[in-house]
């Protein structure tokens, strides 16, 4: 009895751990099996005469359909541009501490990888203590600007700028006055995409009702890859009277555009062109997509690495440098275009400035 | 020719339970079975499993992954102790993982907000830490003892519950502060005095281990001698074996679990400090989280033994060390977690298998004394 009262309690526990497991690392679990092609890119661009590249992505990596995605997008377009030598990537485990994204870092560097790239601002400190290490080595990190030293370049982006454009593209189609914003995780650089689309659709009508939700808070990052959540709560603020809903949750927001369809409501994507990207039944309720060209930015400091000269300290990726901006394709914003350029030029020009913080 | 055979089976197994060999059979079967596994998933997954393997050996002996090794191991160890003190009371303790949580962020902030000299400074933030993980676990112990809530489900509430409220206090306006240039937050970092040194004691490598490694040893051999060698350690584990025989025998059970739990909960609250001041400093949104997981499998693993704990949080820490060579090789990470959850697998099976074959075998014995009435009953002195 004793017995089995044990093993049914090493059952439980198993399974608890297991089931635990799991829910920690879903999200980044399954994208890493349609990561196969990265393995496969790896090899097909040998023999180049470019540099051997290095990228280190944070949890998900190459799959996550995010910001990890774009910078593969633009490792891909360096590859076939630039003829690199090698490519390497290499992607981040759960709850890993700083020492092991440190050690990645030093084993690209050792490696012999020159440029290397991480993506994430989780590499901040990791990064400055290996770039102090290698000083020869060319390092990039995205969405990070506290890493700073003469080899490092930090690409970061105007998130709240583009936002803002999809802000004012949300209230001007939206029929009920109402719209609504989907963060993947409660972390600062989310309220920066809430606040800009905030700030836009208020541009607008300043009476327009922003709903807003995130879907999880850190250290539980399974908001930016759980659609279930996002369509949960999607559907919520679509029942509750909003039309058009903006997603800034990684994976989460094909949950989101999921809700969208079924309310015959209207969404918008993040980060690359959505309507091209998400699955083909949903592209059509995508009006527009906020983009962040992570992947533009990582080619430019590859290109730039290539010729021997990439810019060391930040690059603001912003409207005005074209890092951030908004999609078309689909064509449902056709009508309003003339309008939301007239915003795109006023933030450009400084006429307005779009807060960074949910005010 | 047959009472020969039969006797040489009974002395092997009479030998077997007298030397012990049995318990080594154990790791030894689960080892093979673990390698065979990982082994054939290799295999599928179109990698070489031999050479994957040696470099793996080959890339964790060198002085820097020794380094991150017991760096890892260090925390691992406090974390499968912190389960273990409620698994040697038939407590599951699941919520490790938020109490360790909560109790790093606010010991960070208090020890981010104070200046005290240092040994002070330390014992006070590790004094904090313990104080809401015991704290944080108190309340699942009262929700048992007082209305006999299941500790499994109120710990993973918990969990969640721990985390929402320290997304709540990792908040500028709270404890948190803004990290210039920077997407992340974390709390104030603790100052110099709070910090605790590394020691360079593997040579080879500029790396240094986490002072805090002490406390992990220390945290081992408190945790032996207060079960093996205290009136209260044989309370909790007579209540862990059978609750109606320690009540009987006038063990205060419900006094038992509340302070077994708080127990736990302060042993969870040390997970955090060893990242936390040796290396951190502060924390932050890129915190280590999960540990308390980590910790119940290598728990199960180290059969809540204090060295067999220490060998399963260093296979652990070996095995997430020597990821990152594998992912430069082309091999996928997740090859490790599968490995560790075969391991984790095979170490259970593995001892139920020679826990049943024992008690089969002792069965056997006993009915061949007990048929065996007029030849003589002496089974080692028959085959000797």
């Amino acid at each position: 009895m004793l017995h089995n009262r044990f093993g049914r309690l090493a059952a439980t526990a198993l399974a608890g751990t297991m089931l635990m497991g799991a829910a920690a690392c879903g999200g980044s679990e399954e994208p890493t099996t349609t990561a196969s092609p990265g393995d496969a890119a790896t090899s097909a661009a040998p023999g180049g005469t470019g540099p051997k590249v290095g990228l280190a992505y944070d949890i998900g990596g190459r799959g996550d359909q995010s910001f990890n995605d774009a910078a593969a997008a633009g490792l891909d377009k360096a590859k076939a541009e630039l003829g690199l030598a090698e490519a390497k990537e290499l992607e981040a485990g759960n709850g890993e501490t700083d020492a092991a994204k440190e050690e990645r870092l030093r084993l690209l560097a050792q490696g012999g990888y020159n440029p290397i790239i991480a993506v994430g601002f989780a590499y901040s400190g990791p990064l400055k203590k290996v770039a102090t290490e290698f000083p020869e080595v060319k390092f990039a990190i995205v969405d990070d600007e506290a890493a700073t030293g003469p080899n490092i370049s930090n690409l970061v982006f105007a998130e709240h700028e583009g936002s803002f454009l999809v802000g004012v593209a949300a209230a001007l189609k939206s029929e009920k006055n109402h719209v609504g914003f989907v963060g993947g995780v409660e972390v600062p650089l989310i309220k920066k995409f809430e606040a800009g689309f905030a700030a836009g659709a208020k541009a607008v009508k300043s009476d327009i009702k922003v709903d807003v939700k995130y879907l999880t808070q850190p250290p539980d990052f399974a908001g930016f890859a759980d659609p279930a959540k996002g369509k949960t709560a999607a559907e919520g603020m679509f029942d509750a009277g909003a039309d058009v809903v903006y997603h800034a949750a990684g994976g989460s927001g094909g949950g989101v555009f999921e809700a969208a369809k079924a309310a015959n409501g209207k969404a918008i994507g993040v980060d690359s062109d959505q309507a091209k990207t998400a699955a083909a039944d949903l592209q059509g309720v995508i009006m527009t997509s906020m983009l962040k060209k992570v992947d533009v930015a990582v080619f430019d400091f590859l290109k730039n690495a290539a010729a021997g000269a990439p810019k060391a300290g930040t690059t603001v990726y912003d409207l005005k440098a074209g890092g951030v901006d908004y999609s078309t394709t689909g064509g449902q914003v056709d009508d309003i275009k003339a309008k939301i350029d007239e915003y795109k030029q006023k933030v450009i020009s400084g006429e307005i400035t779009v807060p960074k913080e949910v005010g | 020719m047959n009472a020969a055979e039969s006797s040489f089976t009974d002395r092997l197994l009479g030998r077997v339970r007298l030397e012990g060999l049995l318990p080594l059979a154990a790791p030894l079967l689960a080892v093979v079975f673990a390698g065979v596994i990982t082994s054939i998933v290799l295999l599928v997954s179109g990698d070489p499993p031999l050479e994957t393997l040696v470099a793996m050996a080959d890339y964790g002996t060198q002085p820097r992954s020794i380094v991150l090794m017991l760096n890892y191991a260090t925390t691992y160890y406090l974390a499968a102790i912190a389960v273990a003190i409620g698994f040697r009371m038939n407590l599951f303790n699941i919520g490790v993982d938020g109490q360790y949580r909560l109790a790093a962020l606010v010991a960070a902030a208090v020890g981010g907000a104070l200046t005290l000299p240092a040994p002070l400074h330390i014992a006070l933030i590790i004094l904090v830490a313990m104080l809401v993980g015991a704290g944080w676990a108190s309340i699942a112990a009262l929700l048992k003892v007082k209305r006999g809530v299941s500790e499994v489900i109120s710990t993973i509430m918990l969990n969640a519950i721990a985390t929402a409220l320290g997304a709540w206090l990792l908040n500028k306006e709270r404890l948190a502060v803004e990290i210039a240039g920077s997407n992340n937050i974390g709390t104030k970092p603790i100052a110099e005095s709070g910090q605790v040194p590394g020691m360079a004691i593997i040579p080879g490598t500029e790396l240094k281990v986490f002072g805090l490694i002490i406390l992990a040893i220390a945290m081992g051999v408190l945790y032996h001698v207060l079960l093996n060698r205290t009136r209260f350690g044989f309370d909790l584990r007579a209540t862990g074996r059978s609750e109606s025989a320690a009540v009987a025998s006038g063990v205060n059970v419900k006094k038992m679990v509340l302070i077994a739990m708080i127990m736990s909960g302060a042993a969870a609250g040390l997970i955090g400090m060893p990242q936390l001041l040796g290396s951190s400093y502060s924390y932050s949104l890129d915190f280590p989280t999960g540990l308390g997981f980590t910790g119940i499998a290598i728990a199960l693993l180290g059969r809540n033994h204090p060295v067999g704990i220490a060998f399963g949080a260093l296979l652990w820490a070996f095995l997430d060390t020597s990821s990152s060579i594998l992912q430069l090789r082309e091999v996928s990470p997740e090859i490790v977690r599968i490995m560790q959850g075969t391991i984790v697998l095979s170490v259970i099976i593995a001892y139920e298998l020679v826990h049943r074959y024992q008690i089969t075998a002792g069965q056997r014995r006993v009915s061949k004394e007990l048929s065996g009435g007029t030849t003589p009953p002496r089974v080692e002195g028959a085959s000797a």
